[in-house]
């Protein structure tokens, strides 16, 4: 097959690349550029789309033995996925940016560009397995990207691939190393790759602005202020400020965000659990689902445990509900259905109960 | 494999390799006293009589430099520096829209960070600088204006500028002009003398000298502040260790590009209008930019450069590419990331129209074969390309 290997230029995709080579397929890099302004380094972690990262990926291209080219995604990732999340952010919601940009530009505008130039398959350096055309959790469980995968589509799920499925990441690492590829002790990415800072809430109100208003109470009594309601996310505990604890000081973490009202609502803990989610129209990955599923496991977060759960469509839309509760679930976020270890699909969250 | 981006860089010519290799073992740094010094010494002034001669230059006025870019940054920044040293009030910089990123960032710089103005003068539809449009810019405020900097053939499309009227009209101004003459050497007849400019920028790797060496011709007169300072080596205006093989090697290589010049250029320039004929035949709603001219004063003879409508240039960059076809797009920056070309919006052209276009480059080793490698990939490479549009963007 001819395919397009998308390479970061982190070690993941980079060891994909070479197994899709050793596979035998005829294999072309491709680093998307996603930023219009690079930076022309990597602070740890942090980011990624630097000038340093697409020297990264054109060495592993190089020593892989493969062509390499840059493709310019920038407009569309700024229009897809980053304004999309400061729109979703203003809105009181929680957006996913990789299961985004995995929806919009890698599977999509990157896919049908790669079809349309004769290629077969995008290759990957996800965390994910594809048996029969259907997506499952990668080996290692530590690792495994399936829930920001969960969104694509039986035909995007087709031409994808991802040769690290089965491997751990130590596996994957060594060899790297192995293989001479330089990217084999590069730490891995964490946060979101387009901000690089980190600090989210700031990189937010550098765009949104400020927009002070109340943090109340489920009573509606003011307990502290807020300099934006977008830099708070459903769960949240950390950097409230809150100005009038409790009698009982027990900890309030963030209920609900109201952008338009410009309120923040703070409850205990216990408040938080919610039994029913009701989300959009689902995204099935392999065959359509047959109504209701009983005994299959809902997953609301990247790195969040699955829970059981019980799971319709109703006019249209997934509702959900589960046993024993999930906390700290965001209107914006993915919700994502495993029946064991294969995906059944997705839908975004709409609102809990 | 069909190499068609001669304009990116070109081989070494065999006499030049041979050269550079025959010295590359000896030793002798050129600044020094002793017998080995000298022997160096002399190889240098050799290369720069030999220099100066195929460029209708004093031996004096032959700087040696690290090539193209290096050059025009002294020329852009000396001349700026110097010119408003003598009179605070020259700090305009005037310079072609479509000029090479070696002479429009480091007036960008200028004005950024040296009180610069930067004002582009704008090119006609086929790249080209006309003295009217010269004129009205220096004209605005005349003893304002620094230096004038336009490039003698477009490294893009080709485009030759009329570069010894434009000399002449800001000498009616005393206002020094720097010519960027990387392209127009070896393809198009250049005497630093006859055609005025205070300043030409020439480097080896296009016409088959070793990349990393190059000239500035700065005329005796003209005064120009050093970019780099220490052992004062080249006319105080230029510091640092003579690379004396790589000189000698682009002097030889200098010297055979003129001598060949002519009846390179015109083999060039038939075989360049194959390759246009062939691939409008192929691809009949081509369009190829630049000044379209059968005048060999008008338009390098090596360069062909087309847009391809509903392609992307760096899709089809890389179906050629796949095919054993090497081009290149517009300008590319350090990512790596396809821009639309600067210089074909100057000229005018949509950004659709500049996001695809290529430019095919013949030089010295090119051959028939070449172009009928070009004209069997271009026909599917650009239906596939057209199938792909616009899908990533």
């Amino acid at each position: 097959m001819k395919v397009l290997a998308a390479m970061s230029g982190g070690v993941d995709s980079a060891v994909a690349a070479a197994r899709a080579v050793d596979a035998g397929h005829d294999v072309t890099g491709v680093h998307l550029a996603l930023s219009q302004t690079p930076a022309s380094h990597r602070d740890g972690a942090r980011g990624c789309c630097t000038l340093e990262d697409a020297r990264d990926a054109r060495r592993a291209a190089d020593v892989i033995g493969i062509p390499y080219y840059v493709w310019d995604v920038a407009e569309r990732f700024s229009r897809d996925v980053v304004d999309d999340f400061i729109a979703e952010y203003a809105a009181g919601r929680t957006p996913n940016p990789c299961v985004r940009c995995n929806e919009r530009i890698k599977f999509a505008a990157v896919l049908d560009r790669a079809v349309a130039l004769g290629f077969d398959a995008v290759c990957t350096g996800h965390y994910a397995r594809v048996v029969d055309g259907r997506l499952f959790r990668a080996a290692d469980a530590g690792k495994d990207q399936s829930y920001v995968l969960a969104v694509l589509r039986p035909e995007q799920l087709a031409a994808a691939m991802f040769p690290l499925g089965g491997s751990l990441k130590s596996q994957v690492r060594a060899e790297a190393a192995d293989r001479g590829l330089s990217v084999a002790e590069k730490p891995d990415s964490h946060d979101i790759c387009f901000i690089s800072s980190g600090d989210t809430a700031g990189w937010l109100r550098e765009r949104l602005g400020s927009a002070p208003g109340d943090i109340i109470d489920e009573s509606g009594d003011v307990v502290g202020r807020h300099d934006g309601a977008y830099a708070f996310t459903v769960g949240q505990r950390r950097g409230l400020a809150l100005t009038r604890p409790r009698p009982d000081h027990a900890p309030r973490y963030v209920l609900s965000i109201s952008p338009v009202e410009r309120t923040v609502t703070v409850a205990t803990a216990e408040r938080l659990a919610v039994s029913r989610v009701e989300c959009g129209p689902p995204t099935w990955s392999g065959a359509v689902c047959e109504m209701p599923l009983t005994s299959v496991m809902a997953q609301v977060r990247a790195h969040g445990g699955p829970v059981d759960c019980r799971a319709d469509v109703v006019d249209g839309r997934l509702v959900v509900e589960v046993v024993p509760g999930l906390t700290g679930v965001a209107p914006g976020q993915t919700l994502v259905l495993y029946d064991g270890e294969a995906v059944l699909g997705s839908a975004t969250i709409d609102r809990t109960a | 494999m069909a190499y068609l981006d001669h304009a990116a860089t070109t081989p070494m010519l065999p006499q030049a390799v041979d050269r550079m290799a025959e010295l590359l073992g000896g030793v002798g740094n050129a600044s020094s006293l002793h017998a080995a010094g000298r022997r160096a010494r002399r190889v240098v002034e050799e290369s720069r009589e030999t220099v100066a001669g195929a460029l209708g230059a004093r031996p004096s006025e032959v700087v040696f430099t690290s090539g193209g870019t290096e050059s025009d940054n002294l020329a852009v920044k000396g001349l700026y520096w110097s010119r408003r040293a003598q009179d605070d009030r020259r700090r305009r910089i005037l310079v072609g829209a479509a000029e090479h990123h070696a002479v429009l960032d480091p007036a960008i710089w200028l004005a950024a960070s040296e009180g610069a103005e930067l004002v582009l003068v704008p090119v006609d539809g086929m790249g080209r600088v006309e003295p009217a449009a010269l004129r009205a810019a220096i004209e605005t405020a005349p003893d304002e204006v620094a230096l004038v900097s336009v490039m003698w053939a477009n490294n893009e499309v080709g485009t030759v500028s009329a570069i010894p009227e434009l000399a002449a009209l800001a000498a009616e101004y005393e206002i020094p002009l720097h010519t960027d003459a990387v392209q127009a050497v070896g393809g198009l007849a250049v005497d630093f003398a006859a055609c005025g400019a205070a300043a030409l920028t020439v480097t080896g790797h296009k016409l088959g000298g070793p990349v990393g060496v190059g000239g500035l011709l700065l005329g005796r007169d003209v005064e120009c502040a050093p970019l780099l300072h220490g052992g004062g080596q080249e006319r105080d205006v230029r510091s640092g260790t003579l690379d004396v093989p790589a000189i000698a090697a682009f002097a030889l290589a200098v010297e055979l590009a003129v001598q060949r010049r002519a009846e390179q250029a015109s083999w060039l320039a038939s075989l360049r209008d194959e390759l246009v004929r062939r691939v409008v035949e192929v691809v009949p709603d081509a369009q190829l930019n630049g000044d379209p001219s059968s005048d060999p004063e008008r338009r390098l003879p090596g360069t062909a450069h087309f847009s391809f409508p509903g392609c992307e240039g760096d899709a089809l960059l890389m179906l050629l590419d796949a095919r054993g076809v090497e081009c290149s797009t517009g300008s590319a920056c350090s990512a790596g990331v396809a821009r639309p070309s600067h210089v074909l919006i100057a000229m005018g052209q949509d950004e659709e129209r500049a996001r695809s276009s290529l430019r095919f480059s013949l030089g010295h080793c090119s051959t028939g074969a070449d172009v009928d490698a070009l004209v069997a990939a271009i026909g599917p490479a650009v239906e596939r390309a057209r199938s792909a549009g616009r899908t990533a963007r």
